[in-house]
């Protein structure tokens, strides 16, 4: 049972609009067990300590990408992340880094929506099967070039460990870019002409500048630097090979 | 989507100091400026050898001289620290490689870069030995 006597401070980057300009920070003192993870001690907060404090989660295992916040400065997802691990504290607790924070520790996400509807993330068949022609076949070193880019949870935890994304909201981005990379890389695809275009963009793949904490930081191993990375190669092949006559076509 | 009051935005004020991994990040971007320091200084070189006998000789004298041999040495410890923040990023910018069903790992292809850069360098010290014998 809970050992009440045992309590860490967590700090919280507080912001309510209505009652404040700009964020501020705020303590609370929770009592912690050994298997109590930094999104327990967020709800112990609000169950007992203040109703108001605000902040995203679902599932409490690392796969719904929900409750991502910067935890002592890093991105993390609190729900994989202990208190016994971060003792004895203060935890620092802030919205994601680069996003625009809602409330408290709610960020904005609209933007990455939009960025992860604007790569196509849909398999366009390269050769359209019917039904009856059975299922598209693949090969294990097909399934290979693109399975760690399918990981990919939104958790947007990448995003805040890019600092050109920061300095530059209109990046494409690391989740966004190794989502479209999931599909170009699938030998069944056949729309990378069409995602092209994003990928050569000017906030495309030529906005990285190659700091790599976004796979430092990811929790599902896509190591979305090496897709976006490994498509500069591509973006350079495209503008080349256009000047070829009968090649290329996208923009 | 209906209005939500004011989203704050946090500046991005010395965002390289947040993280020692943004501190790495930038010294793998400064240490650049020493190789591109050193072709200024091979190009100087090769306006001068254009000049004649006399300006080369000063030019070789000039490498002589106690202060370019102190650049001489900062600019070698740049260019490592830069050869090997590099090839600390190199797998990331690599399409990825496959070798008996699995995925070459990063550590292997690491080591592969600095194979490649301690055998050129060793090429070209025994390049120079052998010219100067």
């Amino acid at each position: 049972m809970a050992d009440a006597t045992r309590t860490v401070t967590i700090d919280v980057l507080r912001y309510r609009p209505e009652q404040e300009d700009a964020p501020v920070w705020q303590s609370f003192e929770v009592p912690y067990r050994d298997d109590m993870s930094v999104l327990q001690a967020l709800q112990y907060i609000k169950d007992e300590l203040d109703g108001s404090l605000t902040f995203r989660w679902s599932c409490r295992m690392a796969i719904c990408g929900s409750c991502g916040m910067m935890i002592n400065g890093k991105p993390m997802l609190s729900c994989q992340t202990f208190v016994r691990d971060l003792l004895p504290g203060p935890v620092k607790v802030e919205a994601l880094a680069h996003l625009p924070i809602e409330r408290d520790l709610v960020v904005e996400v609209d933007g990455f929506v939009k960025k992860v509807e604007g790569v196509k993330p849909y398999l366009m068949p390269k050769v359209p099967r019917t039904l009856a022609e059975g299922e598209y076949r693949q090969t294990p070193a097909q399934l290979a070039q693109f399975e760690q880019f399918s990981s990919c949870i939104n958790c947007m935890l990448c995003y805040a460990a890019c600092p050109q994304f920061g300095l530059n909201p209109e990046f494409t981005g690391p989740a966004a870019i190794a989502l479209l990379h999931r599909y170009n890389a699938d030998s069944r695809d056949g729309g990378k002409a069409e995602r092209m275009a994003v990928l050569n963009a000017e906030e495309g793949v030529w906005s990285c500048t190659a700091v790599g904490y976004c796979s430092e930081v990811c929790p599902k191993g896509v190591d979305p630097a090496n897709a976006v990375n490994q498509n500069k190669i591509e973006s350079a092949k495209d503008y080349f090979l256009r000047l070829l006559p009968g090649k290329g076509g996208s923009r | 989507m209906t209005a939500r009051g004011k989203p704050y935005r946090r500046p991005m004020t010395r965002w390289w100091q947040r993280d020692p991994f943004f501190v790495r990040y930038m010294v793998r971007e400064v240490t650049a400026l020493a190789v591109l320091v050193y072709a200024v200084v091979l190009c100087v070189g090769l306006v001068r050898l254009a000049q004649g006998e006399a300006a080369w000789n000063g030019w070789l004298a000039a490498l002589r001289s106690p202060a370019s041999l102190l650049l001489h040495a900062v600019l070698l410890v740049a260019m490592v620290v830069h050869a090997k923040s590099w090839f600390e990023i190199m797998p990331k910018t690599m399409p990825l490689v496959r070798a008996d069903g699995s995925h070459v790992s990063p550590a292997v292809i690491r080591r592969g870069g600095w194979a490649a850069a301690v055998a050129a360098s060793l090429a070209l010290l025994v390049l120079a030995a052998w010219w100067r014998a």
